[in-house]
């Protein structure tokens, strides 16, 4: 190995090619999209769906094509993770409600991929790699009373010997997709529950709960700040039954320490959260790019080869949005690279999607203070990438909950030893 | 393929360092700064790590290995050890670096091999000038030509190891071009006055000179690159990366103390890590300071690729000028009133630390 920033050149190809459909099917849907909170982008969904749904099956393909004759599977590296970075990083940069509208397994894949056996990944994401119609996934962990606490969740998981099904029962707030993967859809939710309360962290499973599963209704619907094209459901779960092995991973309640339950939903994010990062970066460029496209507009140049003293206040503002971001997508870029090597990455994630999260909202909100007037109006987008990105520093861990995660993997500290 | 894993060699080589920073500069740091004297044996153990000569060309008897990217892994892990011998190791650089990059075949030949001697050489290079609003681009010294002559006249500050330096490299603007140049001047030449040490509030272990220049007359040939002359944007950009790079092996420094201390440190029955206030600066630091070593990587790297690195340069240079006073500040805070007494490092780094906004040109890789 050897340190390098080169991006392999068919991931460039494809960067490329989605900057075009960012640029096509997101942008000039952004503001009406945005105005009209519940109405769906119908054209970026069928220009997406054929793409994603061959790349889902290209996936499981992999899983059942048989092992090289020579026993040893040789173990290349992979930029698959590299690719999704800078492929989410795109499409948020054309409209990041839009782009959490994509048509596929979406977090809920993540954590099939994590914690999934290969049977199961066959059989929950097969409905993502075939058909003409669009299909969604979700994932919910989140309660009412469980939000950074997601540990002392309520949602009960209770095996019925007699029907051989799992009984859940609870309710899931702010769940991406919701709506589209239950009601819109032949899609599906991994939701996790607990199979006993008492064992708290050990006790946590997850579920795939699929479309049309008697007991499982959508509640809320809610309207937001920005991302309003994102379909943002409460779920419901009134005994709904679903089969047996429709749980991912071991039901057993581990006796000891390891609670491997838990661990699956952690895992999920160290994959996630690059992403969530990446989303952000894309929204931060297109502030970025804009403010600097219009201060050229008006003679304003940013420079390089000038001292401290030399700068006017915009140029500085300017050039610290400039250094936030590309600060933010190298740690991005680190947390991708690390998975796609197969290094162990929880530290590098959560470092890159705060600091990501931290610098775009920051960058969306000073274009708006440098565009004056024309950056508060809705005529421009800059406002409207000012609301998108702040949710980044809420979901999948909030600033403090990631904070709270470096926190602990510096010090070396336990969840009890840093509370 | 984006790696961020430096390769076996480069390993190698930080692995040194690392021993030489922990075990060589560490235990004399503290003492050289309330001297205002260089650890002299340190800089010598220093010099047999052979960084300069590695970047040598081998024609000339170096190992003609000069990669910006293995002199910013090399930079931070000096200055992880201590900034001002650091700095005092790597000065011949200052000299030697852009004669690799830009000499004629007869400076090199002619300079070079000093630096493949087993002691140290002194050798360094003027580029700040006194006063306050520096602009490295529009330089008060000017070099103007005549009969094959060169005459510079001006004044520069912050030069480091000025007094004993065999030889030193001077930019200034030339007057005809406008462009800064820069002119390799020995010691000894008639018109170069060098004054008395300047007084700093940090890198006091390094000695640095405000030195004049007076009607300094250097033949032609004297000028970096002869005739087709050098670029001077390069040199200022891998200047900016292994300032930057010192930066960030600062606050690593004052980092890892601090954590190490909010551990073992109980107020309240509990280390005082154990509250989220501290330990949020703490992990806080942690991400500044990978992020401004990611900005540092990347500039570097584009540099060996050859390519366009200017704006990369200079982003990573503001970048890491913030983030080393940030976390040095924050370095000081964690260890309380511990933190402003001297015997414990992290107001050194704190000092040592404002200092990288103005040390421009005073490193190189
Ligand atoms: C648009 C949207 C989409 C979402 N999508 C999903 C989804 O798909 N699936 C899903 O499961 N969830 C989803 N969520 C939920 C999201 O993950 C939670 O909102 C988030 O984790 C925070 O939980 P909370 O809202 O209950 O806030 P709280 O946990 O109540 O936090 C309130 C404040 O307290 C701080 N805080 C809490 N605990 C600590 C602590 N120990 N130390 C320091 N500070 C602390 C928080 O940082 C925050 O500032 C979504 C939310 C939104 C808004």
């Amino acid at each position: 190995m050897a340190i390098s920033f080169e991006i392999p050149e068919n991931v460039q190809q494809m960067t490329q090619a989605t900057a075009f459909m960012a640029q096509t099917y997101m942008r000039p849907y952004s503001r009406q999209l945005d105005e009209n909170e519940h109405e769906r982008p119908k054209e970026f969904v069928e220009a997406m769906w054929p793409i994603l749904r061959d790349q889902q099956k290209a996936t499981l393909d992999k899983l059942t094509r048989p092992a090289n004759g020579d026993g040893e599977k040789k173990k290349r590296s992979s930029a698959a993770n590299l690719r999704l970075m800078l492929l989410v990083e795109q499409l948020a940069w054309g409209d990041a409600g839009v782009y959490l509208c994509l048509p596929s397994a979406g977090l809920g894949g993540f954590a099939i991929e994590a914690v999934g056996t290969t049977e199961q990944k066959l059989r929950f994401l097969s409905r993502f790699a075939e058909g003409d119609k669009p299909v969604w996934g979700a994932m919910a962990i989140t309660e009412p009373g469980a939000g950074s606490d997601n540990s002392s969740m309520s949602t009960t998981a209770v095996f019925d010997e007699a029907t051989n099904e799992w009984v859940l029962n609870g309710e899931k707030i702010f769940i991406t997709s919701g709506k589209l993967a239950l009601e819109e859809s032949n899609g599906l939710v991994v939701v996790w529950a607990t199979v006993n309360k008492a064992a708290g962290r050990a006790g946590i499973k997850s579920f795939i709960v699929e479309a049309g599963t008697p007991g499982v209704s959508i509640g809320k619907v809610e309207i937001k700040h920005g991302i309003r094209a994102s379909d943002t459901a409460s779920i419901v779960f009134n005994n709904a039954r679903i089969p047996a092995d429709n749980i991912l991973g071991s039901a057993e309640v581990q006796a000891t320490k390891e609670d491997k339950g838990f661990k699956g939903a952690m895992a999920t994010f160290d994959a996630s959260r690059p992403i969530v990062a990446a989303s952000a970066l894309g929204v931060g460029r297109a502030s970025l790019e804009f403010v600097k496209e219009k201060l050229a507009k008006n003679g304003i140049e940013i420079p390089h080869n000038l001292p401290y003293h030399k700068l006017t206040a915009i140029q500085r503002d300017v050039l610290e949005m400039e250094a936030q971001w590309k600060a933010a997508y190298l740690l991005t870029l680190r947390s991708v690279a690390m998975m796609d090597e197969g290094i162990h990455n929880s530290l590098e994630a959560s470092m890159a999607k705060l600091k990501a999260a931290r610098a775009c909202s920051w960058i969306a909100q000073k274009t708006v203070e440098i565009l004056g007037q024309m950056g508060y109006s809705r005529e421009w987008l800059a406002e409207k990438w000012m609301r998108d990105s702040r949710i980044a520093q809420i979901y999948e861990g909030t600033d403090q909950i990631n904070t709270l995660i470096i926190a602990r993997r510096i010090l070396d500290y336990t969840r009890r030893e840093l509370a | 393929m984006v790696s961020f894993t430096p390769t076996d060699e480069q390993q190698l080589l930080l692995d040194t360092i690392r021993r030489y920073a922990v075990n060589d500069m560490r235990g004399a740091a503290h003492e050289a700064d309330e001297a205002s004297e260089p650890a002299h044996d340190v800089v010598r153990t220093g010099w047999q790590l052979g960084l300069i000569p590695s970047a040598i060309p081998e024609e000339l008897g170096g190992f003609g290995e000069m990669s910006a990217l293995t002199g910013v892994l090399a930079a931070e892990e000096l200055a992880f050890g201590d900034l001002a011998t650091a700095m005092h190791v790597l000065t011949p650089a200052l000299f030697a670096y852009p004669l690799v990059l830009f000499g004629t075949a007869e400076q090199r030949e002619n300079w070079l091999p000093l630096f493949l001697e087993e002691r140290f050489v002194p050798a360094t290079a003027a580029l700040l000038e006194p006063g306050i609003f520096f602009d490295p681009y529009d330089l008060s010294t000017q070099a103007s030509s005549a009969d094959g002559q060169i005459c510079l006249n001006g004044a520069k500050a912050y030069v480091p190891l000025a007094e004993n330096a065999r030889v030193m490299l001077v930019y200034a603007r030339n007057v005809e071009t406008g462009s800064v140049d820069a002119y390799i001047v020995e010691k000894g030449t008639d018109g170069v006055q060098i004054e008395k040490r300047e007084q700093m509030m940090g890198l006091r272990a390094l000695p640095t000179y405000r030195v004049h220049f007076n009607n300094v007359v250097v033949d032609a040939s004297a000028r970096l690159g002869g005739a087709v002359g050098s670029d001077f944007t390069v040199l200022l950009n891998r200047s900016h990366v292994a300032l930057a790079a010192l930066a960030v092996g600062v606050a690593r420094a004052s980092y890892e103390y601090a954590r190490d201390y909010a551990k073992q440190r109980v107020q309240f029955g509990k280390p005082i890590a154990q509250n989220q206030s501290i330990a949020f600066m703490l992990a806080e630091a942690a991400i500044e300071i990978d992020a401004a070593r990611l900005l540092v990587w990347e500039a570097a790297w584009k540099l060996d690729q050859g390519e366009d690195a200017a704006r990369e340069a200079y982003l990573a240079k503001q970048y890491a000028d913030q983030m080393v006073l940030k976390v040095a500040d924050a370095g000081v805070q964690v260890l309380g009133g511990y933190g402003f007494i001297r015997e414990y490092p992290v107001e050194r780094w704190l000092r040592n630390g404002r200092g990288f906004p103005t040390f421009t040109g005073m490193a190189m890789v």
